[in-house]
């Protein structure tokens, strides 16, 4: 008689293993996935090759989906920063608006005249959007800090403030003509994108990639090189750790909390600054589709590991752009979903194994039932 | 059953209980007779609750006989023992703060059914109040209760559910001296009226106070079995619960103190309880000199400790070579070379899913040479480590292990040689061997020696008493946060020093 156990891991598991199960776990959930379309009476293959062909298979629709994985990697850095403190930062969202507001109001106020040097234009937009993000960060922060405040609740509760406080400005002070919109910026204040290139080399026509993906990637390797080299990523993560040990150690907690919450606002506010000089190029009502929540989802799977970020935005980018083009949309958050669920689920493998154990045979008593 | 009833309430024979690596009963006995109470003495980890969490049905024993009434009983959860009238009273309550008295006590109750009829049910609690003059409004909230009061809810959950036998772990750890009294007043009026209590404690004074009878314990032997407490000195208590051991050959040389290092001075703290934890202590520790602290646990060492490194608020004074620290950051204390060996190891001491190297740089990460500008210098820090792996001989695979994978000694020793290699002023060390093994035990306290002989001044906080007239040059007695009296360590008297652990003065004791 074989009989199957689960028992808790008591040695390391190798190093490959929590990549290998990640992948694995993504790999099996478009296996689900196929498996629903198919019981639903659709085609998988067909499916996974519109699918393929709509994010990677171009480098058209590639670069789109590089656009869409931008801002994903931002916020999803934002919230690895918050995260390995043990920092519960559910405000990438209002921080993403703040930082896009503030970006804005370079050339809605305007700070700069419109004639400006596009670099010094793109530049005090990218430092107001910083400026932004952190603003947003700080407030949470700070009543954490200060009042033992849940950071939980107030983040969550300044995401609205923030998008309510946008549409404000949009609607009654800079609205385009009665439109839930500003005026589209000038050229000065747009990232430059490929397409820009189109005129010497035509491989690029029509490319909607912009410097922000750049951006993006030097952010990535910063955020890394804090959190593996400097002291204070040290200090971040001891105090993630272990609080007591940190404050035993001369660590200023309350001050890590606040620098940490601004420096996890001022990522999310440059994705927001990203989106609008890169993208829409004005300010607009609803510029992010809950980016900033789908962020606390890509660090979480990213196992708050920034190149991972990276990777993870990137198949998110893909999943966001193919719900544009598949009918019925809804099955790109289905297939977010689904992986979701089996990335968590697959956290049990890291830590219980499963054995088969070999019984030995029960005592027959005379009678052997056949 | 016949008629002439069994004169015990509880009779346990023979009880062992065996952990993985640990026997923390071995062969115990005790017999709580009816209508008395009865005192279960012995230091932390003697193996006290153990035992009562077998009566309780909590653990199974790994052999031996638990009778109630006369009647053999095999628990195997705690609900059989509470069918048989056993009620224990934890040291950490279970209450639901947000829900009433009354509630509190109905709580997993079959009766009422649906509708909680709490009108009715509060006059219930009332009547059970007054019948054991336990008094506490049933329609607060336990939020809203005192400790003691809140103690008193637990008792009556225990009594609603009709217990004859009340266990209860170290009540009075909790409360404050006037709550003790009252709450010694509850228990005779309880026992008055027929229950029988098993009273936890390592007090001296409240155990002579209150029990008929006592059973002592010591790592998890009796050294007293259902003695009559009349006719027993504190004194002989102290003995039978710290007992005399084997002392390791330690080799002190002597040696002339220096300087004053640290000097403390009228200070004052609370505890997290909102207690009185130091009232007014004063001392001084020399350079080349180990200071110990002697004391039953919860006296107030901790919170001195933790005014000391600056991780606690107080009131008075604390200089280091001259330095206020007071009230300062503990980064502060760390800069005027304090070093620190936490009494929790795993909570304060380390951080547990870091590694080896990393926990070993906790401290000087700041500094050159690991740290250089804004960065660390993962290479250096990974040689220190190696270095100091080697030298204080921590068993683990590399320095790149976790430190939660690692035993309580070696972790011990982790944080021994980062709080050393410091080259430290003044070194606190709370409760440096606690749990450890015996080769641990002495490599530990070599090192120990070997900073004071480098001209260290050690605080040395144990509850070891062996351990403190081995090592410490002079002994201060702690008790309820006030220092009883400061004495040679070479002239030294166990009871005289057990005593003062429990209450007396140094003066009334010549």
């Amino acid at each position: 008689m074989a009989r199957i156990t689960v028992e808790k891991r008591v040695e390391d598991v190798p190093r490959w293993m929590p990549a290998a199960t990640s992948i694995f776990a993504v790999v099996a959930a478009f296996v689900i996935v196929g498996i629903i379309l198919k019981l639903m009476g659709g085609e998988p293959f067909t499916v996974a090759k519109f699918f393929w062909n709509a994010t990677f298979g171009s480098w058209g629709t590639f670069s789109d989906t590089l656009v869409k994985a931008t801002p994903l990697i931002l916020v999803g850095l934002a919230c690895t920063v918050a995260f390995t403190m043990k920092l519960w930062n559910i405000g990438a969202e209002g921080q993403f608006y703040m930082g896009a507001f503030f970006a804005s109001l370079v050339v809605l106020i305007p700070i700069m005249p419109p004639d400006s040097p596009r670099i010094l234009v793109i530049l005090t937009m990218m430092v107001m959007g910083l400026i932004g993000g952190a603003l947003w960060g700080f407030i949470p922060g700070f009543l954490k800090a200060r009042f033992a405040v849940n950071e939980i609740i107030t983040t969550l509760m300044l995401n609205y403030i923030a998008i309510l406080w946008n549409n404000f400005w949009i609607f009654n002070k800079w609205s385009d003509a009665g439109f839930q919109m500003t005026p589209t910026f000038e050229k000065s204040a747009w990232l430059p994108r490929l397409s820009d290139l189109a005129r010497q080399y035509s491989f690029f026509s029509g490319m909607t990639l912009h410097a922000g993906f750049i951006i993006a990637l030097i952010a990535t390797v910063v955020v890394w090189w804090i959190l593996k080299y400097s002291k204070w990523g040290y200090e971040i993560k001891l105090i993630g750790d272990n609080k007591e040990a940190a404050r035993y150690a001369g660590i200023n907690i309350t001050r890590n909390i606040i620098l940490v919450f601004m420096f996890s606002g001022a990522l999310a506010g440059l994705a927001g600054m990203i989106e609008i000089s890169g993208v829409v190029h004005r300010l607009q009502e609803r510029i992010s589709s809950g980016y900033g929540f789908t962020g606390i989802i890509i660090a979480w799977l990213a196992k708050l590991n920034p190149f991972a970020v990276v990777l993870v935005s990137i198949l998110f980018g893909a999943l966001i752009v193919a719900g544009r083009e598949i009918q019925p949309s809804g099955l790109s958050q289905l297939i977010q979903g689904i992986v979701l669920f089996m990335v968590i689920s697959s956290e049990f493998f890291l830590r219980y194994q499963i054995k088969f154990v070999r019984e030995e045979e029960p005592p027959t008593k005379g009678v052997q039932v056949a | 059953m016949n008629n002439d009833s069994p004169p015990y309430a509880v009779e346990m024979e023979n009880i062992v209980v065996r952990f993985p690596g640990v026997l923390a009963n071995d062969h115990v006995n005790l017999t709580l007779k009816k209508g008395e109470i009865h005192a279960l003495l012995g230091e932390n980890g003697a193996g006290k609750s153990t035992l009562m969490n077998t009566l309780a049905g909590l653990y199974r024993p790994t052999s031996g006989t638990i009778k109630v009434f006369g009647e053999k009983v095999d628990f195997g959860s705690p609900g059989d023992a509470i069918e048989k009238g056993i009620g224990m009273v934890h040291q950490h309550f279970m209450l639901v703060p947000t829900q009433t008295v009354t509630e509190n006590i109905l709580l997993g109750l079959d009766e009422p059914r649906f509708f909680m009829h709490l009108l009715e049910y509060d006059k219930k609690v009332l009547a059970l109040e007054e019948q054991y003059g336990l008094s506490v409004d049933p329609t607060a909230k336990i939020w809203q209760l005192s400790v003691g009061e809140q103690q008193r809810v637990e008792i009556l959950k225990t009594l609603y559910r009709g217990a004859n036998i009340l266990i209860l772990d170290e009540p009075t750890a909790v409360l404050a001296p006037q709550e003790i009294e009252e709450f010694m007043k509850n228990m005779r009026l309880m026992v008055d009226s027929g229950k029988s209590i098993i009273f936890i404690s390592h007090k001296l004074h409240e155990v002579s106070e209150v029990a008929d009878r006592v059973t002592v314990l010591r790592k998890g032997v009796v050294t007293a079995e259902g003695v009559s407490m009349e006719g027993l000195s504190k004194r002989d208590l102290a003995e039978l619960m710290v007992g005399r051991t084997v002392v390791f050959a330690v080799k002190k040389k002597p040696q002339e103190a220096g300087d004053v290092v640290l000097a403390v001075d009228n200070v004052q703290a609370i505890n997290n309880k909102g207690i009185t934890a130091l009232n007014g202590v004063s001392l001084d520790v020399r350079s080349g000199e180990i200071l110990g602290i002697a004391g039953v646990s919860g006296n107030g060492q901790s919170e001195l400790a933790e005014v000391i490194t600056g991780l606690r608020e107080c009131k008075g004074s604390i200089r280091v070579n001259g330095k206020e620290v007071a009230n300062k950051p503990p980064i502060e204390a760390i800069k005027s070379g304090v070093s620190h060996v936490p009494e929790d190891r795993t909570r304060v001491g380390s951080a547990p899913t870091m590694s080896i190297t990393e926990n070993t740089i906790m401290k000087c990460y700041r500094l050159p040479p690991v740290g250089s500008g804004l960065r660390i210098n993962y290479g250096t820090a990974e040689e220190i480590a190696e270095e100091l792996k080697d030298e204080y001989d921590i068993l683990a695979p590399s320095v790149n292990t976790e430190a939660r994978k690692l035993s309580g000694g070696n972790l011990q020793k982790v944080i021994l040689a980062r709080e050393i290699s410091s080259d430290p002023q003044l070194m606190i060390a709370v409760q440096p061997t606690r749990g450890l093994d015996v080769g641990a035990i002495e490599s530990i306290q070599g090192l120990l020696l070997e900073q004071r002989e480098a001209g260290t001044a050690i605080l040395l906080i144990s509850e070891e008493l062996e351990e403190l007239m081995a090592l410490s040059d002079r002994i201060a007695v702690i008790y309820e946060g006030e220092i009883m009296g400061v004495v040679d360590a070479a002239e030294a008297d166990v009871d005289e020093i057990g005593l003062m652990m429990t209450g007396a003065h140094a003066e009334d004791l010549v």
